[in-house]
């Protein structure tokens, strides 16, 4: 589903991802770690295109991301995004965040833009908070309103940017929830974290990466009981010992 | 103390001064209206990924804030009628100098306005499968002309300040129309204490605009 292949990019002379290689199948969840400034941001973000990058290739769906040809818009269309901050528009009600990309990118009529984005509330139980604007939500609520707003368009992967960083400890597992209940239904899921507990419950493999290299790509329960690399070992160990 | 000015020259006059303050208004508004059309053109050149664009937005904006007003409306008095091979009055030049010289401005008010907003919000619109334009169009100018409404609104307000300039290029505006009767009557206090009032009148209603907007939309 997704094919990552030698990916390398530079911020200017700095290289923030290095040779990263990495495969997802159809229905497969895989969870990005590691230590802060390690590029899992970049290269999901290098999935979807919203990052460029300099040498390598992604394909999504058999389509090449870095292809001048390829139609980006379209290819972004079936694929969500989830991000840290959750993003929504300010200026627009839940429903109307939910509804946009919908009536203008894939041309559904108003009704049914609705009738689908009042079913994914009630999916993510914001039901009656539909007419409610961004501030008027918990950061947990924003970002279940967000994954309604990606499912929308019936995607055909997810890719999540750290979905639970900015949130308050008590609002986590409402967004978790969300995700554990749609990585159950099978949805193609690339889930950058540091929620290992969720890792361990949903994640057919982690990935974990350090420089801008993707160290080690393992099972999850082998990453978690005998990790390869002695930089996964360390890592695991500061943010396990709790 | 303004007992012994006589205020009868302002009633007098009236309908003359309603001459001038008619052709101030007008200017103002399409000049407005104009510069804003610009100036949003010109911050979508200014911010295009396409450098000559760019380029030529810059050296636009920056030729235009580098000289006074006062002197593109009498330059383009002169040049317009060349340019076009035929006069088309002092109205219609002070107008294009106008729209041409607040495009300068309205442009700076407006790229700042979308570059306040957080990067995070084209990416997510993006993300959804919608245009760089789609974006801008429903994402990024919504939240950034809110953002900027109270400076766009104080620009208006010394855009229509400085229609009192047209005079070099004989045009009768309101403060021209003041300036006339005060000479003429010599009530120079009455008349030019009158304009300053009606200026000050018009300029606080326009920021108390300002603010009404401001506050409405800063609920959502």
């Amino acid at each position: 589903m997704i094919e990552a292949r030698n990916v390398s990019k530079w911020y200017g002379r700095f290289q923030v991802l290095r040779d990263c290689s990495v495969s997802i199948a159809r229905g497969e969840v895989i969870v990005v770690c590691g230590p802060s400034g390690s590029g899992k941001s970049t290269l999901i973000k290098c999935m979807n295109g919203l990052e460029p990058f300099q040498q390598g290739e992604i394909a999504v769906d058999g389509i090449s991301v870095g292809d001048k040809r390829t139609n980006l818009p379209r290819l972004r269309s079936r694929i969500g995004m989830v991000f840290q901050s959750f993003e929504l528009y300010p200026h627009m009600t839940a429903l109307d965040n939910i509804c946009l990309a919908p009536e203008k990118v894939l041309k559904r009529s108003r009704a049914e833009a609705e009738a689908k984005a009042m079913g994914l509330l009630d999916r993510v139980g914001l039901a009656d908070h539909a007419r409610k604007h961004p501030a008027q939500l918990s950061g947990g609520q924003q970002q279940r309103v967000a994954i309604a707003r990606a499912l929308a368009m019936d995607p055909i992967a997810m890719l999540f940017d750290e979905p639970t960083s900015a949130l308050d400890p008590e609002m986590i597992n409402e967004v978790l929830d969300v995700m554990v209940a749609l990585a159950r239904e099978g949805m193609t899921m690339v889930v950058v974290t540091h929620e290992m507990g969720f890792a361990r419950k949903v994640a057919r493999r982690v990935v974990f990466m350090d420089e801008g290299q993707i160290v080690e790509d393992a099972p999850t329960e082998q990453f978690f009981t005998n990790p390869g690399s002695d930089r996964a070992q360390l890592f695991l160990s500061k943010i396990l010992h709790h | 103390m303004f007992t012994h000015y006589d205020w009868n020259a302002i009633t007098a006059n009236l309908a003359f001064l309603w001459d001038g303050m008619v052709l101030s208004l007008g200017l103002a508004a399409l000049a407005i209206a104009g510069g804003m059309v610009g100036g949003m053109l010109m911050a979508l050149l200014r911010l295009s990924s396409f450098k000559p664009f760019a380029i030529f937005a810059y050296l636009y904006v920056n030729l235009f804030r580098a000289v006074p007003l006062i002197l593109v409306i009498f330059w383009f008095y002169f040049l317009v009628p060349v340019a076009l091979g035929r006069p088309v009055g002092p109205f219609y030049s002070a107008l294009i100098a106008f729209v041409l010289f607040e495009t300068a401005y309205y442009c700076e008010i407006i790229r700042a306005g979308i570059q306040g907003i957080p990067r995070g919000q084209m990416a997510a619109a993006l993300a959804t499968g919608l245009s760089r334009w789609q974006a801008m169009r429903h994402i990024i100018l919504p939240q950034a002309l809110r953002n900027m409404t109270p400076v766009l609104v104080t620009q208006c307000v010394v855009l229509f300040q400085d229609t009192s300039l047209v005079y070099v290029v004989t045009l009768r505006d309101f403060m021209t129309s003041a300036s006339i009767v005060a000479s003429r009557d010599f009530k120079l206090v009455e008349l030019y204490t009158f304009a300053a009032l009606v200026y000050l009148v018009i300029c606080l209603a326009g920021s108390s605009l300002a603010r009404y907007l401001q506050h409405r939309t800063a609920m959502r």
